[in-house]
């Protein structure tokens, strides 16, 4: 009897520690980077890392495909659906890398189409992603009725884009809180390159000094080290480390832009409840330099897709 | 002998309960921050975990010149309080909920694109007996294009 009580509290006493031992291997990833590892986050923002040692958790956030569609619709573009993936490719993806990538990409190309009103095109690309959630295993990321409720309502964009917006929340939610850190930053991955990749191919080069979505393109150079930052968290991982190279691709050409920003000055409305950030910036983005950045965005896209 | 034949389920309990710690947080999330964005877009992105009192969380994001945005903040009824600052890239202070009598909610918009520190910190009690009060929060933004 004491034998089998010495045994069941030894079990119980590894299951304990190894239960910790899990928790603090999850927490460890992307969600606990302490001290050593993120005092040596690059970035131009480097300052800002300093303190990085007192977080729990530290959120590397990229502008979600829903937003980035809406950059690129803010910016005056127009649609072309040329510039998406073509949903035959869903057939052609059938490792977890190239699934989470193109869930990234397919949810840009639906967001995209979802704000410029391609019924279609809507149902077609929430298929495509709900291809890439179930073969990722993600449950009920994209189930049967939120695209019943699509077809339903394929003629009020508010209703598509919350639609859109919860499954991209399901989606990265489940991954996540399954400890997939490195399969929820391909997907983020996916998307922002996705927006990148449809933004550049839409600027008319005739129309290149002041063009407001070169000035959105311009922004994501502020995007970048932060992706990067999300990577490097994952790194290790044979995919993540590709990405890693090719991202690094994209961020020399970044770095060639100059961004200069006079210091935030926060003013309160109190008849809208709204505070303005005010700062100028000052950008040179010539168009040699946005060719080049152009074209090796799309290189890498069109290895994303293959 | 009762303790080795319950094991196999303390076991299965423990690992469970251990793993859906943060799975917990999407329902609370959804269910709690969700709401609050509302007339404006939630972005699609997830901010979530599992803290305990005096524990932060920091978020690095750009915003965009083209957007209003409302950044939402939640913390699990268990804990004591979530209060958060925003940040720009040279530590000025912004914004700061403390200041604005605990607001869980920031309306703002930028003159141009930027990229900002959020930073969450779950309040201490100030208690010093017991286990510290640990729970979920989250940080979710919506988003509108400038009128």
């Amino acid at each position: 009897m004491n034998k089998h009580l010495k045994i069941g509290n030894s079990v119980l006493a590894a299951t304990l520690l190894l239960t910790l031992f899990l928790a603090s291997c999850r927490s460890g990833g992307r969600d606990g980077r302490k001290v050593a590892d993120s005092l040596a986050t690059p970035g131009t923002s480097a300052a800002v890392y300093e303190d990085i040692k007192q977080a729990e958790r530290i959120f590397y956030t990229l502008p979600s495909p829903l937003e980035s569609a809406m950059l690129i619709k803010s910016a005056g573009a127009l649609f072309d659906d040329n510039l998406l993936n073509p949903i035959e490719n869903t057939r052609n993806y059938n490792t977890n890398k190239s699934m989470a990538l193109n869930l990234g990409v397919y949810t840009c190309d639906l967001s995209f189409a979802s704000l410029y009103d391609q019924t279609q095109l809507i149902i077609d690309y929430m298929i495509a992603a709900k291809k890439m959630a179930d073969g990722l295993g993600i449950l009920d990321a994209i189930n049967q009725e939120d695209i019943d409720m699509l077809e339903q309502n394929i003629h009020n964009t508010d209703v598509i884009m919350d639609i859109v917006s919860q499954t991209y929340l399901n989606s990265n939610s489940y991954l996540e809180d399954n400890g997939q850190p490195a399969v929820a930053a391909m997907v983020l991955t996916g998307g922002w390159l996705e927006g990148l990749y449809i933004s550049t191919q839409l600027v008319d080069m005739k129309d290149f000094n002041g063009n407001k979505l070169v000035g959105r393109i311009i922004d994501q150079k502020l995007s970048i080290d932060i992706l990067i930052d999300l990577l490097e968290t994952s790194k290790g991982h044979p995919a993540i480390d590709d990405l890693i190279a090719q991202v690094t691709k994209v961020k020399l050409i970044f770095d060639k832009i100059t961004l200069k920003t006079s210091p935030i000055r926060p003013e309160y409305n109190e008849a809208t409840n709204v505070t303005v950030l005010k700062s100028e910036v000052q950008a040179d983005l010539t168009p040699e330099v946005f060719k080049e950045l152009s074209a090796a965005v799309a290189e890498i896209r069109s290895n994303l897709i293959k | 002998m009762r303790i080795l034949k319950n094991a196999p389920a303390l076991i299965f309990l423990i690992i469970v309960s251990a793993s859906n710690a943060n799975g917990q947080c999407k329902s609370f999330a959804k269910r709690t921050c969700l709401p609050e964005l509302g007339s404006y877009t939630h972005d699609g992105n997830y901010h979530a975990t599992v803290l305990s009192e005096g524990e932060e969380a920091e978020l690095y994001k750009t915003f965009y010149s083209d957007m209003e945005y409302r950044l939402s903040i939640c913390g699990d009824e268990d804990l004591p309080g979530v209060e958060f600052t925003v940040m720009d890239v040279n530590r000025n202070i912004l914004f700061s909920s403390r200041e604005a009598g605990n607001a869980k909610t920031w309306d703002f918009k930028l003159q141009s694109s930027q990229q900002l520190r959020i930073i969450l910190k779950v309040i201490s009690s100030g208690q010093h007996s017991g286990v510290p009060a640990s729970g979920c929060v989250s940080i979710m933004f919506g988003f509108k294009i400038k009128p």
